[in-house]
């Protein structure tokens, strides 16, 4: 379970976060929505310890994560997997060797039983026949696959997905969502997942919160946000015609 | 970003590289790897600028010697000095400084704008020693023995021009070569290659390392990488021989 209380984040004159506190559950698909600029990435970068936030608290099962010293820190990192928008794969390294290097840097495990755990985790994302392939070589979605095989392979406590379904066609997506959802569930991980799809929204959001200009405007989960009356959530999931017409339909079978 | 905020920021990261690292082996691994892009991916070049450099040396310095009175040994004698002394030290590390620095800066500049060291760091590695300290300490190693290598090539250069044109002959040559020789000049010339090697490497990381943004950003910091190391060499190389000569 991941803790923060009133967590503040500046960059020079502007507040990007401004006192948000939440409760991210394990066993839960947590997503953050907002538009471009409300401050999820931030938010998430802050979460992780890439920025140092300005004020409030971040507890991992009740440990302050913003006042530890940089050796707790690295421990309490190997427990965290994260999934890049970008997937952040290494480009001179092979699906095998990517997926291997945490196994490498953090286990005294053997060659052969680091690639056990590899083949496992690469069958476990449906993703065979691609070990010795390079970042360059596969599509996106499978880039997206090696990245959470690469976040899952040290058995992490939490997981972390910024915008996983960008860039990806709606098939695709759904798929991603669905691994990471069944990863989330299977493992027991307190998943975070920063995200401006719909779809990922109705199809996993546990437990949604939404952003508006660094604060938290509205949490709940996917069966709540249809129904919600927040002018400013229902101005975002709404933009499109077809969503409008979507509510109205599920409101009039209600 | 004034000079003084990039110098600060420049000292902390090469204070934060001092940290236990995490797995010596993989460290060892990306050493040897190092050592291998920046050893022998760059010998080629080293191998071409040092005979040519040796060759015009001998060339130009005999057309400077018009009198009789001196022995053409004295030429062999001039190109031995200003190659070891000058020529290997510094004009290969400004060519090293254009083909590894420029490599580092681009390497570290693409792994920051693709997140890839968004993605170590969270993985809980120190990205400052595992990216760059192996990239110093393999610039130590290898370019020393590039610069002894552009040294001997240097002058086996000079003696071949000077023999191919008929300057003077091989026995002319290697006189002069051992005439008056000091052995204080070769450990000057690797002062100055180790200093240099700590310039080529280093600044060129920070500029990749911190960089922001894009495509357009990692070019520019790969262009102001080098043309930094190319002033600080020549800097440095002023300030070693008034200190040390």
């Amino acid at each position: 379970m991941i803790e923060i209380k009133n967590l503040h984040k500046r960059f020079g004159e502007k507040v990007v976060i401004n006192g948000v506190s939440a409760v991210m559950e394990a066993g839960k698909a947590n997503l953050i929505i907002g538009s471009s600029g409300s401050g999820k990435t931030v938010f998430m970068k802050c979460l992780v310890g890439l920025f140092d936030p300005d004020g409030g608290e971040i507890l991992y099962d009740g440990v302050n994560f913003t006042t530890m010293e940089d050796d707790q820190r690295k421990e309490l990192r190997q427990k965290i997997g994260m999934l890049f928008q970008g997937s952040a794969l290494f480009d001179s390294q092979t699906v095998e060797q990517n997926v291997m290097f945490p196994l490498s840097m953090f286990t005294s495990l053997s060659y052969a039983e680091k690639l056990k755990r590899v083949n496992e985790v690469l069958d476990r994302v449906n993703l065979k026949d691609a070990n010795k392939k390079f970042p360059a070589e596969i599509s996106g979605g499978m880039k997206k696959r090696v990245g959470i095989a690469r976040a899952i392979v040290l058995n992490p406590k939490y997981l972390f997905c910024d915008e996983p379904n960008s860039g990806l066609d709606p098939q695709t997506s759904l798929v991603i969502d669905k691994l990471i959802y069944e990863v989330t569930k299977e493992f027991n991980i307190t998943t975070v997942i920063n995200t401006h799809d719909m779809n990922s929204v109705m199809e996993i959001g546990d437990h949604i919160i939404y952003m508006y200009q660094g604060e938290k405007e509205w949490e709940g989960s996917n069966k709540e946000i249809i129904y919600s009356k927040n002018k400013k959530l229902n101005d975002f999931i709404f933009a499109s015609e077809f969503l409008k017409d979507v509510k109205e339909l599920r409101a009039r079978e209600a | 970003m004034t000079f003084f905020n990039h110098f600060g920021r420049y000292l902390l990261m090469i204070k934060g590289m001092f940290t236990r690292p995490e797995n010596l082996k993989m460290y060892w691994k990306e050493l040897m790897h190092q050592c291998y892009d920046i050893g022998i991916g760059s010998l080629g070049i080293v191998v071409i600028v040092a005979i040519f450099i040796g060759a015009v040396s001998t060339l130009q310095t005999a057309y400077q010697l018009v009198s009789n009175l001196i022995p053409k040994s004295t030429i062999a004698q001039i190109v031995r000095d200003t190659v070891i002394l000058e020529f290997a030290p510094t004009i290969t590390c400004i060519v090293l400084a254009g083909v590894v620095g420029s490599k580092i800066a681009s390497e570290l500049g693409n792994m920051r704008v693709s997140e890839q060291i968004d993605a170590l760091e969270i993985m809980g590695i120190n990205t400052k020693a595992y990216l760059i300290m192996p990239k110093i300490l393999g610039s130590f190693l290898m370019i020393p023995v590039l610069v002894v290598i552009a040294g001997v090539l240097g002058i086996w250069g000079g003696r071949l021009a000077g023999t191919l044109s008929g300057i003077l002959a091989p026995e002319e040559f290697e006189y002069g070569l051992l005439s008056g020789f000091q052995p204080y000049n070769v450990v000057f010339s690797l002062y100055k290659a180790y200093t240099f090697a700590f310039i080529i490497s280093s600044i060129p990381a920070y500029f990749g390392y911190y960089v922001q943004g894009g495509a357009l950003e990692i070019g520019k910091a790969s262009t102001t990488a080098v043309v930094t190391s190319c002033i600080m060499i020549l800097f440095a190389d002023y300030i070693l021989a008034a200190l040390l000569l």
